[in-house]
């Protein structure tokens, strides 16, 4: 084959994937503006925003979205506070069996949390927290600990000692050197986690659909999952309407920690511990 | 991991000279940031495990006389899941499930649009991506919703297929094709950027010089490429297989387990005895079934990557 044949044989087959990943897209975008829209992605030409205000009530979207935001948020938030915490004795200090905590959070990691939620709602019925949304959040935060350890660790290793080193000098301890020196250099750092953690919350549907009792409580992915399983009587159109609404944050979320993300990939080859 | 490793001044001294309960008390005082994920590790994490480990083996249920008294049953619920044709059932499912969507579509796949992006231009590389990545950004409920749309009865697949006679129920005919197909399309972006990321690494003059030694690009892949990336590639298996085994968002979603039980691989099942008929024992058995799997391929991952330090 020469070059050129090469060249186009490699077009054509990105073109053929690149069509068949939009495919399954096309329905969400089309039925979501098309007024009598069905199950089909068909192009008309009568477009109108009526499904997204059919949708913009407290009941359908707003409640399921600010439940969203207060899960995820709380979540990130407590996931790195937590986290930094943590990584800056194992970045900071030699200690005894950090190699052993290391690869026991790596280990952790890759532990399917479907099969903990089994014995977790057993629990959390005991003890009574079922129905409980701070609780869910703090096991959503232990769930999101043994990845986001990993990565602080990782990027406050980045951080130089020396510049640490002058607080010490002045006689700060370890809060105000990790609070004035380390966490404003590792800014960015913090940022990528806490998306990271924000986004892979956003999307979470077994948890809440676990261990929440109420639709009151219920974050949007439960929401949408509800809308979309009454057969036969769902309004498409406006199904997706909310889909597109409820997936927009995650989009420009991940596109704003793009490019920090791209270098974390090499991950799977070898970790920097 | 001894690299960034440093310890403050005021505390290094001479190491002989402090006395040990100092050093202890010192010890306790540097590992007090731990603390907090200690607790939450062990409260949330370690705790369901080992609760999982308990009630496994006792008859535990949300209803009936169990609920209040449940007592030690031995090895009752394993000795029942191994003799339940529906976990056998499930059980096979997933392991088609994880061969079809993740061992052969997602690597695969990954593995070809990296292949092909390579010396591609950057708008073309944009584009693959931007649709390959946003189909795995996008909610597992969402994406459950749009491969719903596509392939239902009145779906868009179904529309196209139409003018040649062949529109039929997929979501019935053809459960599992459903929901590997979905898992593929969702879950191949990671694969892609894990291969990406590992070719880039390839040294080009190796490519040159297998071709000036007249290897043709399949020769230079199979025998230049792939034994370069070989780690890469065993990893992304590993991490790619633990995520779809425990998959339960996507099928739940979009066949629910069915028709009958025609696509409820093991999750779905433990869901629906766990949860549907509040069997909270067994559930927990064949939880810990799960967690055994999951935690072999975790260990063979750990032994592959090379953690530095």
């Amino acid at each position: 084959m020469t070059r050129v044949a090469a060249r186009w044989a490699a077009l054509v087959s990105l073109t053929v994937v690149t069509l068949a990943f939009v495919g399954p897209f096309l329905w969400v975008v089309l039925a979501s503006l098309q007024p009598e829209a069905n199950l089909t992605a068909k192009p008309t030409f009568r477009f109108s925003l009526e499904n997204y205000a059919a949708v913009l009530n407290w009941e359908t979207v707003f409640r399921p979205v600010i439940n969203s935001i207060i899960i995820s948020g709380t979540t990130a938030v407590l996931t790195v506070v937590v986290a930094g915490l943590a990584a800056y004795p194992l970045s900071r200090y030699k200690l005894r069996f950090k190699r052993h905590f290391m690869l026991t959070l790596l280990f952790t990691t890759g532990l399917p949390v479907t099969a903990i939620m089994v014995p977790v709602y057993s629990m959390f019925f005991r003890f009574n927290l079922y129905g409980s949304v701070p609780a869910m959040v703090l096991f959503l935060a232990a769930s999101a600990l043994p990845f986001a350890i990993w990565m602080m660790k990782n990027f406050m290793d980045g951080v130089p000692v020396s510049l640490e080193e002058a607080a010490w000098v002045d006689g700060a301890g370890w809060v105000r050197s990790l609070l004035r020196v380390v966490a404003p250099l590792m800014a960015p750092g913090v940022a990528v986690v806490t998306i990271f953690v924000f986004v892979g919350q956003w999307g979470n549907f077994f948890v809440p659909f676990v261990l929440l009792d109420t639709p009151e409580k219920q974050p949007a992915a439960v929401t949408i999952y509800t809308f979309f399983s009454q057969y036969g009587q769902v309004a498409y159109g406006q199904l997706a309407a909310f889909s597109i609404i409820y997936t927009a944050p995650a989009v420009v979320l991940y596109v704003a920690v793009n490019k920090y993300l791209a270098g974390s990939f090499s991950f799977a080859g070898s970790v920097k511990g | 991991m001894t690299v960034s490793t440093v310890t403050p001044p005021r505390l290094a001294g001479s190491p002989g000279r402090g006395e040990p309960r100092r050093r202890a008390r010192t010890t306790l005082r540097r590992l007090l940031p731990l603390v907090p994920a200690l607790i939450l590790l062990v409260v949330f994490m370690a705790g369901p495990i080992l609760w999982s480990v308990y009630i496994a083996f006792t008859n535990e249920t949300l209803t009936g006389s169990a609920s209040v008294n449940s007592r030690f049953v031995g090895v009752d619920n394993f000795v029942k899941m191994f003799g339940d044709e529906d976990f056998r059932n499930s059980l096979l499912l997933t392991f088609v499930f994880v061969v079809g969507s993740a061992v052969v579509g997602q690597n695969t796949l990954g593995l070809i649009i990296a292949l092909l992006q390579r010396g591609r231009g950057r708008v073309v590389r944009s584009v693959v991506n931007g649709v390959v990545i946003a189909a795995w950004v996008v909610p597992e409920v969402v994406a459950a919703a749009c491969w719903f749309s596509f392939l239902s009865e009145e779906g868009t697949l179904n529309e196209v297929l139409g003018a040649i006679g062949l529109s039929q129920d997929w979501l019935f005919t053809a459960p599992m094709i459903a929901i590997i197909l979905a898992n593929v399309w969702r879950g191949t972006a990671f694969s892609m950027l894990v291969y990406s990321a590992a070719l880039s690494d390839v040294p080009g003059e190796l490519l040159e010089a297998a071709a000036v030694d007249g290897a043709t690009t399949w020769r230079r892949l199979v025998h230049v490429t792939l034994p370069l990336i070989r780690r890469s590639i065993l990893s992304n298996l590993m991490l790619i297989t633990l995520q779809t085994l425990a998959s339960f968002g996507l099928i739940y979603a979009l066949t629910g387990g069915g028709p009958g039980t025609a696509s409820q691989t093991t999750p779905l099942y433990m869901y629906e005895q766990a949860f549907r008929y509040f069997e909270i024992g067994y559930g927990s058995a064949m939880a810990l079934v799960m967690l055994v799997i999951g935690a072999v391929f975790s260990l063979v991952y750990l032994r592959l990557i090379k953690v530095d330090g």
